[in-house]
């Protein structure tokens, strides 16, 4: 009998089983994740003038508008950093964390119409919407090496360091993070709608809590006692390492790193986990 | 097991009434406590409450699905039908893991490709290749597959000409054919189709039909097939299940089960009421009764076949729209529509007037022109070609008993039955012309 039951290449019971991750699934499915991550991309600047030079657009203006706010009215310090360089590295890399996060934590409401007439692994949507994000990032990135460059040819930059080559683990912890949060929020979301509105505020207010507008040293010179908490933010390694590596000067540390790096696997199992129970009986709730 | 294609095996969904979600948290909590850490099962389950919906629920829960046993062959083409709330399209969502059964299982072999609503996953803003790519892909092709398929998809859907226009731009018809071509060409080996033929041209109709004979003829796949379209079932399926109130009723050959159907579920009084809850319909009209009236405005179910029928539509518009089409469907026994009639098929002049608020239209069935049997009225109302309003299986039904009065041969008297659907009585007379 028992042989007779593996033949079946579907079984459909009420409970999966507690700790399967599904991700056999995903991995099938990769074709369905490429479409996805196209669509995104391609749909993004349908019908607009601009077209992909709204990528740009937006880190400007949030750039020049931080200089005059930040820099000029409040004269926060950017660690001698030139200023758009500082600013715009910090943008380009919270607007990723950012955009990913709010548009991941949405999945289940916003794509109930698919989700409800079609079974595909549902870790897809929120998967390539932190991709597609990715390559938007890159875009950004351009813009900063174009800076970059500039301020180089002037001479008034200390160059990039070993420590850049730490780049693409930070993309990893910032993926990591923006879908473990996405991903756990959207789930829960499905049955409370509350927590929707809490975590547009939410990731508005944790900006102030990450070394963005800010370098770390700041924080440590004026408020000492509260540095653990902005420790604890697992985004601070991320924006400290990236400045280090390209820019000279913040605080690294190896340790900080790695606390990261635990947090993002931690986080991403027990989102995917979560995320698994709830896709499978979700239609019923939303 | 060799030949089976998929079993159910005892599958039963329960929904919770009423409240959004699966209900308050403190419910979610209480549950939580007692299937997890007393490891009892659900305390909100309540065993034996069928989902009817005549009679009000006494309990918030409610089971859409009961304990549903059947297996299906390879290669056989198997038809669902049942009421409005039968648990149809509930047996569907679970099979195609829409959603989750409540207890029970379902075991299958082979791919699965349902056509719950074609087009899903449509993105307007694509063209027609990168939709296809899109659609296919979701329905768990891969590129390859895809690529391979792609002439054959775009010829029977016929959109050659609008493959790099974004789909936005096409009109419903396209949309649909394009949707019933790139699962028709996906080969799964379980193949779920629920109301898909609902939009469309007739050409495209009787394509897909016969797509969906060769998928199960020729290739040996096997087709759910859910329908509201009882001719459309004893055509195509071999085999036909009937649902009621969350169970099968009946599992047998199709025109058996639509014979059945027909003959027991509907109303025989000839006049059904729906009050503003349970009425059918949407935003747009809602259909509050539908009578069927002798000569003289009386209700009845019984006639002569030399007497006119009415039927009579009332029903709520809330909102006029310019291409709303009202009408029924005429069914006899067998599930074979005899005919379908619109309040607008004769010219725009003589169309009965809507209006905003309630409306009631009749229409008139001539004297001698049934035959002898029962016929059932199935309302049927859309806005045209875009979407249905109301598509709904027979509801209620009258007898006729033939009584054809004026020529010896053929009257009450020498009670002589006649072959065919219908026994008009047709002008005969001498060709004149030399």
């Amino acid at each position: 009998m028992a042989k007779l039951i593996q033949d079946w290449d579907l079984v459909i019971e009420p409970k999966g089983s507690l700790f399967r991750l599904n991700l056999k699934e995903v991995w099938k499915y990769k074709d369905l994740l490429e479409m996805y991550i196209k669509r995104d991309i391609v749909t993004f600047y349908k019908q607009t003038i601009l077209g992909p030079l709204w990528f740009f657009i937006q880190p400007v203006f949030t750039t020049i508008v931080f200089m005059f706010v930040f820099g000029g009215l409040a004269g926060i310090s950017t660690d001698g950093i030139p200023q758009p360089l500082f600013y715009l590295s910090g943008i380009c890399l919270w607007n990723y964390f950012s955009d990913s996060l709010l548009k991941t934590s949405d999945t289940f409401y916003t794509n109930q119409a698919v989700f409800g007439k079609v079974y595909f692994p549902r870790l897809i949507v929120p998967l390539s919407v932190t991709i597609s994000g990715l390559l938007k990032m890159m875009i950004q990135f351009l813009l900063f090496a174009g800076v970059y460059i500039y301020f180089v040819s002037k001479g008034t930059l200390v160059a990039i360091n070993s420590y850049a080559l730490l780049f693409p683990v930070l993309i990893f912890i910032l993926a990591g993070l923006a879908l473990g949060f996405g991903i756990i929020i959207s789930s829960m979301t499905t049955k409370y709608r509350d927590l929707k509105f809490l975590v547009a505020f939410a990731v508005q207010l944790w900006m102030y809590f990450t070394p963005v507008i800010y370098p770390l040293s700041v924080m440590e010179g004026n408020y000492k006692k509260y540095m653990w908490f902005i420790q604890a933010n697992p985004l601070t390694a991320v924006l400290e390492t990236f400045k280090y590596g390209f820019l000279g000067k913040g605080s690294f540390s190896w340790f900080a790193l790695c606390y990261s790096v635990v947090f993002t696997i931690m986080l991403l199992l027990i989102g995917t986990w979560i995320f698994n129970r709830v896709e499978r009986s979700f239609m019923d709730v939303v | 097991m060799g030949d089976i294609a998929i079993k159910f095996e005892n599958i039963s969904k329960q929904y919770r009434l009423g409240a959004i979600g699966t209900g308050t948290l403190s419910h979610d909590l209480n549950r939580w406590w007692i299937m997890n850490i007393q490891g009892k099962a659900d305390p909100y389950l309540k065993i034996g409450q069928a989902n009817d919906r005549e009679n009000k629920s006494t309990s918030d829960y409610v089971w859409a699905l009961k304990n549903i046993n059947f297996e299906v062959k390879k290669g056989e083409v198997l038809g669902i039908i049942g009421k409005n709330g039968a648990g149809k399209s509930t047996l569907l969502k679970i099979l195609s893991r829409v959603t989750t059964p409540s207890a029970g299982r379902i075991v299958a072999q082979g791919r699965i490709a349902s056509l719950l609503e074609v087009g899903t996953g449509f993105h307007p803003e694509m063209t027609g290749r990168e939709n296809i790519y899109m659609n296919g892909s979701i329905m768990g092709m891969t590129k390859a597959e895809i690529t391979r398929k792609l002439d054959e998809i775009v010829d029977f859907a016929g959109v050659e000409k609008y493959l790099d226009t974004p789909v936005k731009r096409y009109s419903s018809g396209m949309t649909v054919r394009l949707g019933f071509a790139i699962a028709a060409y996906l080969e799964p080996e379980i193949l779920v189709v629920d109301e898909v033929l609902a939009v469309g041209d007739a050409e495209f109709q009787k394509k897909a039909i016969g797509k969906m004979q060769d998928v199960s003829h020729q290739d040996g796949r096997t087709v759910l097939f859910v329908s509201h379209n009882m001719q459309a079932i004893t055509n195509l399926c071999s085999r036909v299940v009937l649902l009621n109130k969350g169970t099968v009723v009946q599992d047998s050959n199709p025109l058996e089960v639509v014979r059945n159907y027909l003959m027991y579920e509907t109303l025989k009084e000839g006049a059904i009421y729906w009050d503003q809850e349970s009425a059918l319909g949407d935003s747009t009209l809602k259909l509050i009764a539908i009578k069927i009236l002798d000569q003289d405005n009386n209700i009845r179910s019984h006639f002569f076949s030399k007497f006119k029928i009415r039927i009579q539509l009332d029903f709520l518009i809330n909102q006029l729209e310019s291409d709303l089409v009202i009408g029924f469907d005429i069914t006899n026994e067998n599930g074979m529509i005899i005919l379908r009639t619109y309040h607008n098929d004769n010219s725009p002049d003589s169309w009965p007037e809507l209006k905003v608020g309630l409306n009631s239209i009749i229409c008139e069935l001539p004297g001698d022109f049934f035959n002898v049997g029962t016929y059932y009225i199935s309302p049927k109302i859309s806005l045209h070609f875009k979407k249905w309003i109301i598509n709904s299986d027979p509801l209620l039904s009258f007898e006729v008993e033939l009584n054809h009065g004026l020529s010896p041969f053929w009257n009450r008297i020498t009670k002589s039955t006649r072959p065919g659907s219908l026994a008009m009585i047709l002008p005969w007379h001498t060709n004149n012309l030399d």
